[in-house]
């Protein structure tokens, strides 16, 4: 083997790891099934990595979801319908946007329901605290009004 | 609220806090429940390891027992062969799952380590894995004798998960069986 032709194996070695290590690309039918297919990626999890979608993720199980994405969505079936499919196997926990109902019915409720106990709150010290002052204003009685009165005078007289 | 009391909402706040967190620790947040509990075993047509004859999911059917989704790419697999072994000693019924495999590896692996498997199911595309919602080997799932499923261990099976996990759920249904 001469020089040449080791280098050229040593260059086509170097190039061929990171290429086979890209993630695999899928011919679609349709372009519209394509655009399904990149949003659906970004929303199913990784069942074994757990904070990466199917989309970024290179474990061999999220290669099979996207295969068998791949066929689903080929087969015409609906978001849906392939949703459904993964919860079944998988659980909600599939689904970075969990359904509406269910357990994951707490998930949807609780920032609402938080922020109105909030505003409950605030509500009901902003009243406490208004009633406190006006209590306060009333309950000087005539004799404290009229000391306050010439208390005030006299400071005003001494400037 | 008495203003007593109002001094002590900062710390049950924080007494709250603290016992959430505590608890976390003690969580492992990989460990998801299958989907698939009390249903039925997935319907699938496929090859036996070292055999010809097809195998489905009827042929789970008829006594309480243990499927283990193994592979000879699975480290931990090789880490609960032994201790698969002595319970099919035992005479625990085992099926394996040959979890996206190559048959000759893994027969080579029976032969080496012990064969603890009534039969293998060879899912050598991973499709049934994927019906079943495997996400990492060894996942061990307890089957009762009419094919629904009851339980699932993610993980390596041993003595401490056999007898504190497994076999009570094992024994209660074996008896309901035996009872019917």
């Amino acid at each position: 083997m001469n020089r040449t032709s080791l280098l050229l194996v040593i260059a086509v070695a170097m190039f061929a790891a990171p290429a086979l290590a890209l993630i695999e690309t899928y011919d679609f039918s349709d372009p519209e099934l394509e655009v399904r297919y990149q949003s659906l990626t970004q929303e199913l999890r990784c069942p074994k990595c757990q904070n990466q979608n199917i989309a970024d993720s290179n474990a061999p199980i999220s290669q099979d979801l996207r295969k068998l994405l791949h066929q689903q969505l080929e087969a015409g079936e609906s978001d849906d319908e392939i949703l459904d499919h993964m919860v079944a196997r998988y659980g909600e926990f599939v689904r970075y946007r969990p359904s509406f109902g269910g357990v994951s019915i707490i998930l949807w409720l609780a920032p609402a329901l938080l922020l109105l106990a909030a505003f409950g709150v605030l509500l009901l010290t902003l009243r406490s605290k208004s009633r406190a002052t006006t209590a306060g204003v009333a309950s000087l009685s005539a004799e404290e009004q009229a000391r306050l009165a010439s208390l005030l005078n006299k400071v005003g007289q001494d400037s | 609220m008495a203003p007593r009391l109002k001094l002590f909402l900062p710390l049950i706040l924080f007494a709250m806090l603290a016992i959430t967190l505590f608890r976390g620790l003690s969580l492992d947040p990989s460990e998801m429940p299958s989907a698939l509990i009390d249903r039925p075993f997935p319907a699938f047509n496929l090859t036996g390891l070292g055999q010809s004859r097809p195998l489905s999911q009827a042929d789970l059917e008829g006594q309480v027992s243990l499927v283990n989704v193994w592979a000879t790419w699975c480290v931990a697999c090789r880490v609960e062969h032994p201790y698969l072994n002595q319970l099919s000693q035992q005479g625990v019924p085992l099926f394996g799952l040959n979890y996206k495999d190559n048959d000759a590896d893994a027969q080579r692996w029976l032969d080496e380590l012990g064969n603890p498997y009534r039969f293998n199911i060879a899912d050598r595309d991973g499709t049934l894995g994927l019906d079943l919602g495997v996400y990492g080997a060894p996942e061990t799932y307890l089957v009762d004798a009419t094919g629904v499923i009851r339980y699932r261990h993610v993980g390596v099976v041993d003595e401490g998960v056999w007898s504190a996990l497994l076999e009570p759920l094992y024994q209660t249904l074996t008896e309901e069986n035996d009872t019917q």
